[in-house]
Parts: structure tokens; C-alpha cells; sequence
């Protein structure tokens, strides 16, 4: 919203004080002010008023003529001027010369012939309109010579105010309420608005008018004729140009003034159109044609005025083309309304149409505003065109009335919100400034909230602390740290699990940490042949693509090293992400936060990269639990995943996950030439699993033993159940085992297991570690395995 | 027989001049001093002498050995000193200056930035707190004072999903359980509540360079008896100064958010120019950067916190926009799209 520092001045004097840093000072304590300010004005110099004495055709060329002009010297001046409407005895703006216009200063100039020593101006060339398609016409009975900006304010200051922040201050859509705050500032009296007497029309007939819908708060009317003026005083035309309205005719000029003054919205209607005003909604849609000449659906959410049961307008929002002034028009009935803030919210939002009034109405206006609307509406009009006539009584409906906000508090109490000292003095003038009443009894305030902040702004004493320490000045304020008392910070496990987890795999393995979205990526896991689960769905998904909560990061993960094939041979990726894995019974999502690792391998053979990440899975789990993974068999039952090496990953007994290979249709559509395998891990099991820490054991200081065997084994065997062989076998001195060698042909495949032997006490014997072996290898024959010849 | 040791010890002396090894060396060695060498064969020839002659023989035979074996630990000297010389001289120099082959992983920006900024909280008592996406109306918005027919409330800002619950749209969803969560060691032991909640949030809008439907937040809260203004600007002041590595100037300006009364929009001299105006503050000399302000009321109360007594603060910040201004990213969209291009860049940033 642009604003004027001249109409802003109308009600405050700022006369002596620096408007530019005034206008700063609002910034930072009312609400947001756009960093550029626009001097009005300060461009041209040298206009002055002239009138045209002779005009003749200019003898080669059509469209120039050849003038003198009045401007006030003693000798007429000879000026060339292109403009269509220039006629003898015209008043207009005249550019002297040395008069400047942005960057051109006016000289003597030759134009086909003839030497020009000025030039008439355009409004658009003044810079008060955009009107360029003739030169100004001055009506006003002003003498030849007057400086221009000596009789219209061309000079001002505009400034424009970011209207987001002006959301919760109803009171700041117009100028009046501006002007509140810059007095309060400035420290500087408010002037009354000035505005007609009403009640002397008392005596007039009422409109026909009936509220039957609770939407609409107030209804306050009037008819006024015999209006004549049709074109708008040049400064009213000006402040509507500058607060970015362009003039239209003077009734709707000065129904849009009044608006960007008091901030109320009005409409004028034909009072022919409009003999029995009703509010109300319809029960039934239908189309309705507002000015604009635009059709639009009205449905029985949206409230409507109509004429008996015949809509004229859409309430708040725009009158309708049927009901507007017209060229007969001689009697017009005038609107000034409040309906409910969020009706008419939601209506302009159905009907994809926002205008300057429903953008005032869904703030909340006052709803006091609109007879003293009328009345300045009146008083304006009178002004510009005295011979109109009130031809009814005021009629006013005051349907939903707010109530009187009071607000009881102490000192104490700011004091504690403000933590630093701001005298009862300045706290009273400071909210009386800002129209509260205040009643001060020793530390005790009590403050009657001003009807334009009680409709839904100032309601709890909280609001109040903003009204005092923003016109205090935030910049005022002393900084202070805060007294309490210091005890131990815990952080929470998952989150330092995933920490470290994050750490281990960029620092250890190199792998790149990732972000993708929470839902699956339709278009492109089809491409990969990755259907999308069945899963919750969101309800206002602008897009298909994106419609589904995914149930794992893996697809995503697929899509992710699908777009990155050519990044480099061999890379991996992972993110800490979230899943929903489908809704509980209370119907609530169960969401999970999932580590997801995807590897990507030209370089290396499918077995060494699963074995690869599952060395990973197992060091995180040994470096943060002190606990050994193991891994089970499971089917697969999603699109991506290969049959064969899918592992259910178990920690403690719990599974927490599950590792494998991409499935070979998926796999060869992103990279015919490379391997993927993939884990996800629950992070929240994984992080609910305790930490085992080190088990340390001192070393012995008797010399160990070692025993290889060499075994043959079947496809099929597990070395889980070789394992078994040895368990409980030799506990005490069998300190463990480990594969040293593999040997593979088409036939046979076999390991070479060392099986470390030692003892804390004492040097152990050949023959004590032989019986043990014996045992071990008695065992491996029972399930069918041999010692390689 | 002196004629034999003179000759002998001529030829060895000959012989010590031409070897270049420590093998030939120790091959004369043998051959001159060994048991079965040519000095102890001199020996062997003592028979035929008188008892005067072998004293005088035996004496100079010692004297060959003993000069023999000089001058061999000398030629050993010599030969070792030259065999390490010739070994540094074998030494290549090797070419220090080809390009280096950085073989390492990678941080999301988001996660560097986040750290950076959980670490400076921690160091002021916060505790860092994990929160869902998937949230309830009643967390996302009636929690936080943001009545039903509120403007965020609507459908095109909010992604809804079909059980009734949305992604969260902004972190102070989380706002009510930490209070929650808090509120009694508060209240009964005196601990102040004080907490940060980075997040990530989502807002149902068409995405561009500059606008994502899915971005991270970092809210953070402060609640105790006594708790003011001036304390929030302190707070913000410290806290900003030490994610920007510099004293940052802040201002205050009203801003309005349901959940905050006042509610501020916070300003910092531009990181550009430092305040005197540039083309990236738009020529203002300041950037606005975070929202904050004094928990409102009626959030405390929905928290289990009597107002009356306990007053607190909160602040927003938008984590995405901060590694963006960190690190110089324009296209807000590679954050989520998993290109390592732009990824693999970020391989720490420890502050």
C-alpha cells in the first residue's frame, strides 16, 4: 500500500520534523516500510499556468500547431506544441523555459521551422497521472503564471508499506490510521476527522434496507442527488495516482478516496437498482456479472446484497455491473459496510478474486467506521460539489457489535515482559497517544482497547507490551543476558546416533551424504519399473508425481543413483531420512526415520560390494553398540529387490533392517554395467539398542597357538553353521577364528579356517589344542563336512 | 722371506685399490686373513727358521695383519659411505605438484549448517530436539494459537493427508510437546526450558529457484520466570554473531505471528556490505532474517504453563536460506536432488 506524507499530514502537523527518518521510525515500530521512498515532485521545476491566446496550424505539418501562450509575462510566448487538444482560451501546464522535467531542462528549440520557448505538458509529463494523450487542462480559476506546484501538491513524499505486515492492523488501510501512529511518533496531536452533520437529514425517509444473514455486521447507508461534478479535483486525482489508483469519474474517485483514507470500503449504487437493500446468502448457485464485466459462481457460502431477492452485489468484495452509476444515474444510494473477516476471506479465495475492499474487510474492520464513513463521504462531496442534497435519513443496521475490550495490569507486569525501566508516564502517553484509555491508580493501568484495535488485534494484555515497547523503540532498548541457573544438557540418542553414523560413513567410507523428498517419486520410479506401494496419500498434491508418502528411501535412493550414473565408477549414497510405513489404529501415520545406503560399483564384482556394505552396517553397529550384527535370510517382497541375498539385519535379537542386491530388472534399467546393493536401517530401533561399550580382556602373556583347517564345502553351507561346530567346544582357550584363504574351482569351494588358541595361565600343549581340533573336526564331518585332501 | 711379506703386502694393497664392493671386500678378507688365508700360510713357513729368525718373522707378520686389517675397516668406510651415496643418488624426485586425487565423502549442506549451528546452541545449554513430519492439526497450528480460519491453515499452504494429519508447515509443531516434554522439570525443580528443534517443513507451493515445497527450519525456545525483551535481543544478538563468525548488528521491528506476542521480524546488518547498502539488501544496509518474539499466552498455557508466571521466547530460522547465503547455492532445488555434482562439494566445514 503506497502512502502520502501530504494526506498524512491533512491530520497530523509534522511541520520541522525530518519526514524521511519519521518514516523509518515507522518502519521499525508499526509495520514494514519498502526500502525505496519516492520524492514526488522533486523532478520538475518551472511549470507554471498558461493560457493559449492563438493557435494556428502550423503551415507544412498536420499534427503541429503554432501557439501563444499567457504565462503571466508581459509578452506572449511562442511555443510549438504537438497536442490534439489544444484550443484558444485552454488553461495548462506550461514548461518555462529553464524549467526542468526529469533530466531535460527546457531551451529555445526549432520544430519544423518555428523556434518554441517552452512546452505545454502532459499530466503524464507533470508526473500527476498517466494520461498522455493531451495536453493538461486546467479548470480551476487560477491566475496565468501561478507556479503549478503553488496550486496542486505536486510535491510529497510516498512511501509504501509491505501489506503483509500490516495483516493484524485493520486500523492501518487507510490513511487516517497512519496518521495515528506518525502522532503518536512525532508526539504530535491527531486531528479530528472532519466530516458533515448527518442527523440534521433525520428527518428524511429511511432506505428499505434488512440484514437476514449474521455475516454482515453493519449496514449503513444514505442517498444523495443532484450531483453534477463528473471529473475529480485535480489533488484528489493526484493522491489517488500516487497511492497507485488511477481517476476514474468522481463518484468512483471518491469512494476509492475515502477508502485509502479511513480504510472503509464504499460502494455507490444507482439507487433505482437498489430499492429494498437485503444481505444474505442464496441457497442455490449461480452466475453473477460484477462491474468488471466478469461472470462469476456464486455459491450459498457467499454472502450477497441484493435488491429484494435480486443480487447487486457480492458483499466485500465487488459490485455487480447491473446496480452501477450510470450516465442517467440521478440518485445514488451509498454503501458503508462491515461483514464477518473470514467469510469474506474465503469467498474472494473461491471466487480467485481479491480486491483492495475484500482485502480491507478480511483484516476485521471496525465496524464503528462506517456512519462517520458516510459522513466524511458526505462532507467530501459537499466540498467538491455543493449543490448535492441528502435525499434520506441516515440508515444503519448495527447487527454484531464487538465488546468494549478492557485490559486490567500492572507495572510489574511490563516491567517483567520489558526487563528494562519504562516510567508509568510514558506507558500512559504512549497507549493514549494510540486512542487506549488509560486509568492509572498508583502501578495499577486499566485500558479501554479503542474500537479500531478490539476487533481481534488488542485482546490480551500481552498485546498491550507490543503497543508500549514498539513506540519506545526497540533500538532503546539496554541488552541483557538472562539469570538462570545452569544445569547439564542430555542429547537425545537417535540424534547423536545419527551423528556419529553420518561421521563414520563420510569420514570411513566416503559415502555421500543425500537429501531427497518424503514422497516417492512417481514418474521416475516408473521409469526404473518401480511401482509406487500403495501408501497414505497427501489430499492437495499439486502434482501426481509427488501424491504418494513413501514407505522406503531405497526407491527414492534408485532414482537418485539412476541420475548420477557418469558421476564417477564407484560411489555411494546415503540420507537419514523419514517413512511413513502406513497408518496405526488410531489411524495416525506410523512415521520412522530410516538410514538409507545405496552402492554403485563399476569397478568391483557383486560380492565384494555386498560384503562391502554389509562391513559397514557391521562396523557402525560395533563402533556405537560394541555389539555384533547378524543377518537372516527373507524373502523379497518389493519391486527392486533381488530374491537371492536379501538379509534381514538383526541387532540384539531385534531386526532393525535389511541389506541386498538391486533386482537384476531394476538394476540393468539405471546401469547395465554396474552393481548396486542397498541397506536400510531403522535409526530409532537401532538408536533404542544399548550401548555394550569395550570389553576389554588383558592380553596373555603365554605364547598363543594356531590351528588352520582346510575344508571343503557344499554349496549351500553357511559358515554360521561351521560355526556351530565349534561352539561350546574348547571355550576357555579358543579365542576365536577367522577365514585365511578361499580357494574356488568349477567343483569345489573351500576356506582355510585359523582357530586361535590361548590361555591367561598357562603355556598351552600340542596335545591339549590337538584333542580340541579333534573334537571340532569330529563335529564338521557330523555335518557333512570334510578336510580338503 | 721379508721379500714375501713386502710382495704380499704390495699385492693386497693393489688388490684393496680395485674392488667396489663390501663382497669383493670381504672375499680379500678371507683370502688374506681367513684361517686358511694367505698371511697365516707366511705362518706355515716359520718351520725352517732359527728360534731369532721366527721371533723377528712372527713380529712382522703380526704387523701385515695388523695393517691388513686397517686398511680393510677402512676400505669398509669407504665402500658403505658409497653405497648409501649411490642409493640416494638411485632416489627419483618425484613430482609434488600433480593435481592431488582427493578420494572422500560428503556432508549435505543442510547437516554442515545445522551442526554449526547445534554446536553454538549446546554451548548455551540447548538441548537439540528431533521432531516428526508428519504432524496433527492440532500440533501444526491449534497448539500454537493459530485459530481455525487462519489464512496458513488453508489448503493451498498446507500439505494435508488423507487421515486428517499434514506435513508440518513450519517447526513450531513441535513447540507444544517441548513445552510439554519440559514443562514439569520446570516447574518443579526450576530448570529452564531451553531448546531447539531443527526441522524439516513443507508448504504446498510450485518450486523455482528461490521456493522449495520442502525446507528446513531451526526453532528454538527459552522459557523461565522472567524472561523479557531485552533478554531475546541479547539472545538473538549472541547467537547470530556466532553463526556469522562476526558481531552482528540486530534489529527489532513488529512483525505478527500467532504464536509470539510482540512478535518481531529480525533484521541483520548486511553480511555484504556490513549496513552501508548493497544490491544484495536491496541498497537498505540490512536483511531480515529471522522471526521471533515473546511465547504468546496462550501457547505457554496449551503447553502447561501458567503465563502469570513464566514468560519465554522463541525464533525461527530458515536453515535452507542459510546454507544457501553460506555457501553461495542459487538454485534452492539442488538441495533435494540428490546430484552429487553439487553435493560432493561439501566435504566438512568445521568451525
Amino acid at each position: 500500500m503506497f502512502l502520502s506524507m501530504n494526506w498524512i499530514s491533512d491530520f497530523v502537523d509534522l511541520s520541522g520534523l525530518d519526514k524521511v527518518e519519521l518514516i523509518q521510525q515507522f518502519s521499525l515500530s508499526t509495520a514494514e516500510v519498502e526500502n525505496e521512498i519516492f520524492f514526488k515532485g522533486s523532478d520538475i521545476s518551472g511549470i507554471v499556468v498558461a493560457e493559449i491566446k492563438s493557435v494556428e496550424n502550423h503551415p507544412e505539418s498536420k499534427k503541429l500547431h503554432l501557439l501563444k501562450v499567457d504565462i503571466g509575462e508581459d509578452e506572449l510566448t511562442d511555443v510549438v506544441c504537438g497536442a490534439p487538444n489544444v484550443r484558444v482560451g485552454m488553461k495548462t501546464a506550461f514548461a518555462k523555459l529553464g524549467a526542468k522535467i526529469g533530466e531535460i531542462t527546457i531551451a529555445p528549440r526549432k520544430l519544423a521551422g518555428f523556434t518554441s520557448n517552452g512546452m505545454c505538458c502532459s499530466e503524464a509529463e507533470v508526473g500527476i497521472s498517466d494520461d498522455n494523450s493531451g495536453i493538461m487542462e486546467i479548470t480551476d480559476d487560477v491566475k496565468n503564471g501561478t507556479e503549478l506546484k503553488d496550486i496542486y501538491e505536486i510535491d510529497d513524499i510516498v512511501f509504501e508499506v509491505d501489506n503483509k505486515s500490516l495483516t493484524n492492523r485493520p486500523d492501518l488501510w487507510g490513511h487516517y490510521g497512519i496518521a495515528r501512529e506518525f502522532a503518536a511518533l512525532a508526539n504530535r496531536p491527531l486531528k479530528a476527522l472532519d466530516v458533515d452533520d448527518l442527523s440534521k437529514h433525520d428527518n428524511l425517509p429511511k432506505i428499505d434496507m434488512k440484514i437476514e444473514d449474521p455475516l454482515c455486521q453493519r449496514y449503513s447507508s444514505l442517498q444523495v442527488e443532484n450531483i453534477n461534478r463528473t471529473v475529480s479535483p485535480v489533488n484528489m486525482r493526484i493522491r489517488l495516482y500516487y497511492c497507485g489508483m488511477r481517476a476514474i469519474n468522481f463518484l468512483a474517485d471518491l469512494t476509492n478516496y475515502l477508502m485509502l483514507e479511513m480504510g472503509q470500503p464504499m460502494h455507490a449504487f444507482d439507487s433505482r437498482k437498489v430499492e429494498n437493500i437485503r444481505i444474505k446468502r442464496f441457497d442455490e448457485p449461480f452466475t453473477f456479472q460484477t462491474l468488471d464485466g466478469v461472470d462469476r459462481n456464486i455459491d450459498q457460502n457467499t454472502l450477497m446484497i441484493c435488491n429484494g431477492d435480486t443480487p447487486v452485489a457480492i458483499a466485500g468484495i465487488m459490485g455487480g455491473l447491473d446496480s452501477e452509476i450510470v450516465d442517467d444515474t440521478t440518485t445514488l444510494t451509498l454503501e458503508s459496510a462491515t461483514f464477518d473477516a473470514s467469510s469474506i476471506r474465503k469467498s474472494s479465495v473461491r471466487l480467485g478474486h481479491r480486491t483492495d475492499a475484500s482485502m480491507r474487510y478480511e483484516k476485521s474492520l471496525d465496524p464503528e467506521m462506517t456512519v462517520t464513513a458516510i459522513a466524511r463521504f458526505v462532507k467530501l462531496l459537499r466540498d467538491s460539489d455543493g449543490g448535492i442534497k441528502v435525499v434520506s435519513a441516515l440508515t444503519d443496521e448495527y447487527a454484531y457489535k464487538y465488546d468494549t475490550v478492557t485490559l486490567s495490569f500492572d507495572k510489574a507486569y511490563v516491567d517483567r515482559y520489558t526487563g528494562i525501566e519504562i516510567d508509568n508516564e510514558t506507558i500512559v502517553n504512549t497507549l493514549t497517544s494510540l486512542g487506549f484509555k488509560v486509568e492509572l491508580e498508583s502501578d495499577n493501568f486499566t485500558v479501554i482497547v479503542p474500537s479500531w484495535r478490539a476487533t481481534k488485534d488488542v485482546t490480551i494484555k500481552a498485546d498491550i507490551i507490543e503497543e508500549i515497547t514498539r513506540i519506545y523503540g526497540y533500538d532503546n532498548f539496554e541488552i541483557n543476558t538472562t539469570l538462570s541457573p545452569l544445569y547439564p544438557v542430555r542429547m537425545d540418542a537417535v540424534k547423536s546416533d545419527e551423528e556419529k553414523i553420518k561421521d563414520m560413513l563420510v569420514k570411513r567410507y566416503n559415502l555421500h551424504e543425500v537429501h531427497s523428498y518424503v514422497w516417492a517419486y512417481f514418474d521416475e520410479q516408473k521409469a526404473l519399473g518401480i511401482p509406487v506401494e500403495e501408501n497414505i496419500k497427501l489430499l492437495n498434491a499439486t502434482n501426481p508425481n509427488i501424491e504418494t508418502i513413501r514407505k522406503s528411501i531405497i526407491p527414492t535412493q534408485l532414482c537418485q543413483v539412476k541420475s548420477n550414473v557418469g558421476y564417477a565408477p564407484e560411489y555411494g549414497i546415503f540420507e537419514v531420512g523419514r517413512v511413513v510405513e502406513g497408518v496405526d489404529e488410531n489411524n495416525l501415520c506410523v512415521e520412522r526415520k530410516k538410514l538409507a545406503i545405496t552402492l554403485y560399483d563399476k569397478t568391483c564384482d557383486m560380492k565384494s560390494l555386498y560384503f562391502k556394505l554389509r562391513d559397514i552396517l557391521a562396523t557402525i553397529s560395533d563402533d556405537l553398540k560394541h555389539k555384533t550384527l547378524s543377518f537372516k535370510a527373507t524373502e523379497a517382497t518389493h519391486s527392486y529387490e533381488h530374491p537371492i541375498n536379501l538379509n534381514e539385519i538383526i541387532l540384539d535379537g531385534e531386526v532393525i533392517g535389511t541389506i541386498g542386491i538391486v533386482h537384476p530388472v531394476v538394476g540393468k534399467k539405471i546401469d547395465k554395467k554396474a552393481n548396486i546393493v542397498f541397506a536400510e536401517i531403522d535409526v530409532e530401533k537401532f538408536a533404542g539398542i544399548e550401548n555394550a561399550s569395550i570389553q576389554y580382556s588383558e592380553p596373555s602373556k603365554f605364547p598363543p597357538m594356531t590351528y588352520d583347517l582346510s575344508l571343503e564345502l557344499k554349496a549351500g553351507t553357511f559358515f554360521s553353521q561351521l560355526m556351530k561346530c565349534w561352539k561350546g567346544v574348547g571355550e576357555d582357550i579358543l579365542k576365536g577364528t577367522k577365514i585365511v584363504d578361499t580357494y574356488d574351482t568349477e567343483t569345489i569351494h573351500s576356506i582355510t579356517v585359523r582357530f586361535e588358541f590361548s590361555s591367561n595361565e598357562r603355556t598351552l600343549s600340542s596335545a591339549e589344542v590337538q584333542e580340541i581340533m579333534d573334537k571340532i573336526i569330529e563335529n564338521l564331518k557330523g555335518i557333512g563336512v570334510n578336510l580338503r585332501g | 722371506m721379508d721379500e714375501k711379506i713386502r710382495s704380499l703386502k704390495h699385492q693386497i694393497g693393489e688388490e684393496l685399490q680395485k674392488i667396489e664392493s663390501l663382497v669383493e671386500l670381504e672375499a680379500i678378507r678371507i683370502a688374506h686373513l681367513g684361517k686358511k688365508g694367505t698371511i697365516t700360510d707366511l705362518l706355515k713357513g716359520m718351520k725352517d727358521l732359527s728360534n731369532e729368525e721366527r721371533k723377528e718373522f712372527g713380529k712382522k707378520v703380526n704387523e701385515l695383519k695388523g695393517s691388513v686389517a686397517k686398511a680393510i675397516e677402512k676400505k669398509t668406510t669407504e665402500l658403505k659411505q658409497k653405497e648409501i651415496e649411490l642409493e640416494i643418488a638411485a632416489m627419483p624426485q618425484f613430482d609434488i605438484t600433480t593435481p592431488v586425487d582427493l578420494e572422500r565423502g560428503s556432508y549435505h549442506p543442510i547437516t554442515l549448517v545445522q551442526r554449526q549451528c547445534e554446536t553454538i546452541f549446546k554451548s548455551m545449554g540447548f538441548t537439540v530436539e528431533d521432531y516428526s513430519e508428519v504432524v496433527t492439526d492440532y500440533e501444526c497450528f491449534e497448539a500454537v494459537n493459530i485459530p481455525k480460519d487462519h489464512p496458513a491453515r488453508d489448503m493451498q499452504d498446507t500439505y494435508y493427508l488423507e487421515n486428517g494429519q499434514l506435513l508440518k508447515s513450519q517447526t513450531s509443531a513441535a513447540q507444544n510437546a517441548i513445552l510439554r516434554k519440559y514443562g514439569k522439570n520446570l516447574i518443579e525443580n526450576g530448570v529452564p526450558i531451553k531448546a531447539i528443534f531443527p526441522g524439516r517443513c513443507f508448504r504446498n507451493e510450485a518450486t523455482d529457484a528461490t521456493h522449495e515445497n520442502t525446507f528446513f527450519q531451526m526453532e528454538g525456545v527459552m522459557v523461565d520466570k522472567n524472561i523479557n525483551i531485552s533478554n531475546l535481543i541479547y539472545f538473538m544478538k549472541t547467537m547470530l554473531s556466532e553463526v556469522f563468525q562476526r558481531d552482528i548488528k540486530v534489529r527489532l521491528r513488529p512483525g505478527f505471528f500467532p504464536f509470539v506476542e510482540p512478535g518481531f521480524e529480525l533484521d541483520i546488518n548486511c553480511l555484504i556490505c556490513g549496513g552501508d547498502g548493497c544490491p544484495s539488501c536491496n541498497h537498505s544496509g540490512w536483511l531480515e532474517l529471522c522471526p521471533c518474539g515473546m511465547i504468546h499466552p496462550e501457547v505457554l498455557k496449551e503447553g502447561g504453563i501458567d503465563p502469570e508466571e513464566y514468560t519465554g521466547f522463541a525464533f525461527g530460522l530458515g536453515l535452507t536460506r542459510l546454507a544457501m547465503m553460506k555457501y553461495g547455492i542459487k538454485d534452492i532445488r539442488d538441495l533435494n536432488s540428490g546430484s552429487l555434482k553439487v553435493l560432493s562439494q561439501f566435504t566438512d566445514d568445521e568451525e
